[in-house]
């Protein structure tokens, strides 16, 4: 099973997804990223879903759960780079991802981060 | 009796007697056209159609029918763009039977010739039917396809500000569309600012309501902060009526003050220079 890096820069804990989600692996992201938060004591989440091409209800529904679990820590979640393709299935969907922030990149992730940190 | 030596005598006596017939064929079409166009250019247009018509009933010409066909089809839509209605095209096309039928009961013989001519000419009539109803289809469907392109412009108000003037019912189609501009442009302006200007939105009910909710949501996903501007009196008391929740969507009266609000979240001050 592919495993997604955790990336730790500053207070802030930077996930790049780059491989095609599966059930799996985002259930494993979902463990280590609780492990690494309750470790490290980051104050911010990015999760960056700019290769992201497919999104289904479950992994919208886990990346909520990453905000919910993220804010048991005290952490901020922030999803950025979500594509047109991607944003039009999740509404489709009714999905509007409560709790999760989003922003347009990355930088404008880390703005949103530390302007209201 | 045979069919092709039946449908030959038949045109024999057309060509013979060619100039009265088209003369009052001519006659009868241009009392239905009420000046659309002029007697001289029915006289050359019925001229080249009975000439394809005997060859096409003589047999002797293998295109001749194909030919015909295709004249009839280029009669029905230059008819159709002078605001003729099916039917009188179709009338028209019949009229050529009442034209030849005044000649042939003068004469005792062609009686079954003329019911083959007859059933041919329905056919002919029948074919400028289906010619233009088929053209004003395509006509249809090349306007509702520049409307949908026309109607949904993403126009940039402001240094990451754009906004979407809509105009016109929002069904599923437009939406979907609306979205998909409006997420591209998002993405391509790197804009953080979105204003739906719903001015042009003649009624807001719970559907419409329902496509600016996904639209705003999409557009949220994306991390744009969404404004709705536009909304008259008479929306705004229906969409009260109906018990419509915007939620926690900013919703200004002008698009000015959609325009003053996106600056003032992007932190700029507009004021006296």
């Amino acid at each position: 099973m592919e495993r997604v890096p955790i990336v730790k820069i500053g207070k802030t804990l930077f996930v790049s997804i780059q491989i095609d989600l599966q059930d799996e692996s985002v259930l494993r992201l979902q463990e280590d990223l609780a492990d690494e938060l309750a470790a490290t004591g980051a104050t911010g989440v990015i999760i960056d879903i700019t290769a992201v091409e497919i999104v289904d209800s479950f992994i919208g529904r886990m990346l909520t759960m990453i905000g919910s679990i993220s804010r048991l820590f005290d952490a901020e979640t922030v999803l950025v780079g979500m594509r047109p393709a991607v944003a039009i299935t999740l509404t489709e969907l009714g999905l509007s991802l409560r709790g999760v922030r989003t922003a347009l990149n990355a930088d404008k992730g880390l703005k949103l981060l530390n302007g209201s940190s | 009796m045979d069919v092709d030596s039946s449908q030959g005598r038949m045109a024999a006596f057309m060509r013979d007697h060619q100039d009265k017939v088209v003369g009052r064929w001519a006659e009868l079409v241009a009392a239905g056209v009420r000046g659309r166009i002029s007697a001289m250019e029915i006289r050359r247009e019925l001229e080249d159609l009975y000439s394809l018509v005997i060859r096409a009933m003589s047999g002797a010409d293998e295109q001749a029918i194909g030919e015909l066909r295709a004249a009839l089809a280029e009669l029905s839509r230059s008819r159709a763009r002078n605001v003729f209605t099916p039917s009188e095209i179709a009338l028209e096309i019949f009229a050529l039977k009442d034209a030849v039928y005044e000649l042939v009961a003068d004469t005792t013989e062609l009686v079954p010739e003329f019911l083959g001519f007859s059933r041919m000419v329905d056919d002919f009539g029948l074919h400028t039917f289906e010619t233009y109803a088929a053209a004003r289809e395509e006509i249809i469907a090349d306007q509702s396809m520049t409307m949908l392109e026309l109607s949904t412009p993403v126009v940039r108000l402001w240094e990451g500000v754009i906004a979407v003037p809509l105009v016109g019912t929002l069904d599923s189609a437009r939406t979907q569309l609306v979205m998909e501009k409006l997420l591209e442009t998002l993405v391509a302006t790197g804009a953080d600012h979105a204003v739906l200007d719903i001015t042009g939105v003649p009624t807001v009910d719970t559907e419409v309501a329902q496509h600016l909710l996904k639209t705003v949501n999409a557009a949220r996903l994306l991390g744009a902060d969404c404004t709705i501007c536009g909304i008259r009196p008479q929306v705004a008391h229906t969409i009260v009526s109906l018990g419509i929740e915007f939620g926690d969507i900013a919703t200004k009266a002008t698009l000015a003050d959609a325009l003053a609000h996106a600056l003032s979240r992007a932190g700029l001050k507009v004021g006296p220079a």
